[in-house]
């Protein structure tokens, strides 16, 4: 990895560019298909006590997905008479471009990083919430009162969720001291827990409630049950995406588990020290890097599906009183107690 | 169910509790300019379990007006039967709730024996009652994990959908049909059970009762569900049977109204011992509840037929070309989906010359404009959900 990386130095600032677009532009497929074929088609198959599909591939049916895939691009590319064209053709590509944007700053190595801003954490969770413009786009171009009325649920959660997010990280920001995403995970490499370092200090035995917090409101930033109003199958059929169909509904499904992914890696950075292997650094931990992030997302993740094929959904009046009257509050005694914590204890 | 009545004039409109404020709505109209939306549900929506359509009129999200459209899938099974023979028209009648297609044929067969004087024997009874139970813990527990469906929830619909298939396969072995058995006849029933449906029953009804604890674990203990059911689409029991509100949606509302316990005896109810549910709060919530306690309760009933079953014939003497005596008889029962009953008039044909057919879900849907005024669009769904009807059971 720190071969390529000199490379892609040496070849000048263009190439490096082209480069890295194309990585990230490939990892969002790529964590697309794994999270929709570990936990969409195996793990909800398990816990419904279905098969799946089996044969595609041979081994355990893995093609599956590419197959779905492959199947979308045949598909007619539908319009509604009444959309709005261009707004309706652009919405898919909004969506995938914010999942796009995390990815930039989600680092997978010490040097495995497309751009170590200092502001990370905020930047990530900013260009998260402009998924919901590709929403907004969706749901009011295709002139459908269901996507109408799950585009302005999508809307209304964000309001909602976007600020127990931040309040959620504002803990471990403050105890790392910084916003940079791969100076949190050095904090967390570095740190110790009452003087051991074998660990390191991964901050989710202290921010818990800011994990917690974090998961829930990604939840629903990803509008996975028990939050997914914005598409819920059984009232709106299928929300802001019901006139989709072929590659565009390809793209929002792609930006669906994309971000999810993203929001994995988010999750075990922010909490559980990313990349990082105490005691580990160099080369090697530019190898083992991205494997150390992916099981540690993957860990994650399977938190988030968990919850999604086990819970109903609640309604959207249920939702914001939910955000404003016990996620906040809750964040907000999380910070006061982180700060008052690392002033007294340092 | 279009009706000729404006709906102010219904029973009911008038003492509706928590009803918006006209005037607060005519002023929020003037400053906001908000107009109504039109929403379409169905026919082709997933909540409305089939064809039936309802057109809601939303303040945003929630329910000024919502009337039901019916008829999208009638079949005229009423006139149908009249160019019929008896023993042809258990195959039409099958259809009509068909998820409990075997207890839709018990009703009108005594309806044809009570014409001509005939009683089926002891054994065709028990395995009549036998047969009913089962397809009523079919089509129930179907709800049970549906109704997560519509919360959205989707693991237990899957569940729902494996535990019901045990039950199918008993059905199946021993009348030959999944859904549509057509295994009554006027005296008896065709065929004998086949050897091993007993123990096969036993295992299947553990696994039914191991199921209704496992919705009872995701379900009902869930305070998402909780929060989505409790206090939506409150039923009140004398407005719920001024409706023709029957069944588990009735009992969920404190009315203590059973036919297999209350009405004139039929099939071998008197013979067990069963408890009929009831829950005070109406909601959606206590209809979950009920339908859940009931099919525990039909899983006893099986298990206590099973260990009482009697000997002898399941066939009962009938002439080869069955002819009704001229008469009227009106037989009623308590199915799955509620009170179900048959008007047979007979003129000494070998046909019918009129059926009247009064399926439950017909009235259980017809106090859905009055129950969903107010509620939010997610609302609806649960109580589309909760109150349980099947399309070929409200078009005939």
């Amino acid at each position: 990895m720190s071969v390529l990386a000199t490379l892609a130095l040496d070849i000048g600032w263009g190439s490096t560019l082209a480069i890295k677009t194309i990585l990230v532009l490939a990892i969002i497929p790529f964590g697309a298909l794994v999270l929709g074929y570990t936990f969409l088609l195996k793990m909800m198959s398990h816990m419904q006590s279905r098969l799946g599909p089996m044969d595609p591939g041979g081994f355990h049916g893995w093609f599956q997905l590419v197959g779905d895939g492959l199947k979308f691009l045949q598909k007619e590319d539908i319009m509604p008479a009444e959309a709005d064209r261009r707004v309706f053709a652009m919405a898919p590509a909004v969506i995938v471009m914010s999942t796009f944007l995390i990815f930039l700053v989600i680092p997978a190595g010490p040097r495995t990083i497309v751009e170590d801003l200092d502001v990370g954490v905020f930047y990530a969770l900013a260009v998260s919430s402009l998924s919901v413009i590709g929403v907004l786009m969706a749901g009011w171009a295709s002139s459908n009162k269901f996507a109408l009325l799950g585009a302005l649920r999508a809307a209304g959660q964000l309001i909602a969720y976007e600020l127990p997010l931040l309040l959620a990280v504002v803990g471990v920001v403050i105890q790392a001291g910084t916003m940079s995403l791969q100076g949190i995970v050095t904090a967390q490499q570095d740190g110790s827990i009452f003087g051991i370092t074998a660990i390191g200090n991964p901050f989710i035995f202290t921010q818990f409630i800011g994990f917690a917090l974090f998961l829930v409101a990604a939840q629903a930033e990803l509008t996975q049950p028990p939050f997914d109003m914005p598409v819920a199958e059984s009232e709106l059929i299928s929300g802001y995406m019901v006139e989709y169909s072929g590659f565009r509904f390809l793209f929002f499904f792609i930006g669906e588990f994309g971000t999810a992914f993203a929001f994995a890696a988010l999750a075990a950075t922010l909490f559980l020290g990313g990349w990082a292997i105490p005691g580990v650094h160099g080369a090697t931990a530019e190898l083992l890097g991205p494997i150390v992030l992916f099981v540690k997302l993957m860990a994650i993740a399977f938190l988030m599906f968990w919850v999604r094929f086990t819970y109903p959904r609640l309604r959207e009046d249920q939702l914001q009183s939910l955000a404003w009257k016990v996620l906040i509050p809750i964040g907000l005694i999380n910070i006061v107690a982180t700060g008052i914590l690392k002033v007294a204890v340092g | 169910m279009t009706t000729t009545q404006p709906p102010s004039q219904l029973p009911g409109f008038e003492v509706e509790p928590g009803s918006l404020n006209p005037l607060a709505d005519a002023r929020l109209a003037v400053e906001l300019d908000t107009g109504d939306m039109i929403l379409n549900m169905g026919p082709q929506h997933p909540a409305t379990h089939g064809t039936l359509r309802l057109v809601v009129r939303l303040d945003g999200e929630r329910v000024i007006a919502a009337d039901p459209v019916i008829g999208y899938m009638h079949r005229g099974y009423e006139k149908l039967t009249e160019f019929r023979t008896y023993p042809q028209i258990t195959t039409l009648i099958n259809r009509i709730d068909w998820l409990s297609s075997f207890a839709n044929e018990v009703p009108f067969i005594h309806a044809a024996e009570q014409l001509m004087g005939i009683e089926a024997p002891q054994r065709a009874q028990h395995i009549r009652t036998l047969l009913t139970e089962l397809s009523r813990i079919a089509t129930i527990y179907l709800f049970l994990g549906e109704m997560g469906l519509q919360v959205g929830a989707l693991t237990p619909a899957f569940w729902g959908f494996r535990d019901r298939e045990h039950v199918l396969n008993l059905i199946e072995g021993a009348t030959g049909g999944r859904f549509h058995p057509n295994f009554n006849r006027i005296g008896g029933v065709k065929d004998d059970l086949p050897w091993g449906w007993i123990v096969e029953c036993r295992a299947a009804m553990k696994r039914i009762l191991d199921g209704c604890d496992d919705f009872e674990d995701v379900l009902v203990g869930n305070e998402i569900f909780q929060a989505r059911t409790r206090g939506v689409g409150i039923i009140p029991a004398e407005l719920g049977a001024a409706y023709g509100v029957s069944g588990a949606n009735l009992r969920a509302s404190g009315v203590d109204w059973d036919l297999r316990r209350d009405g004139k005896p039929y099939l071998s109810y008197n013979e067990l011992d069963f408890k009929v549910w009831t829950h005070q709060d109406g909601d959606s919530f206590a209809r979950y509840w009920v339908r859940l306690q009931e099919t525990r309760e039909s899983v006893r009933m099986v298990l206590q037929l099973l260990d009482g079953l009697a000997s002898g014939p399941v066939m009962a003497k009938v002439p080869r070309i069955i002819k009704v005596p001229a008469g009227e008889v009106w037989v009623e029962t308590e199915n799955p989906l509620g009170q179900m009953g048959y008007y047979v008039v007979s003129k000494g044909a070998i046909g019918p010359f009129r059926v009247k057919i009064r399926s439950a879900s017909f009235s259980n849907v017809s106090i859905l404009p009055w129950l969903l005024r107010g509620l939010y669009v997610p609302d609806v769904v649960t109580v589309l959900g909760s109150l349980y009807f099947i399309l070929g059971d409200i078009d005939r």
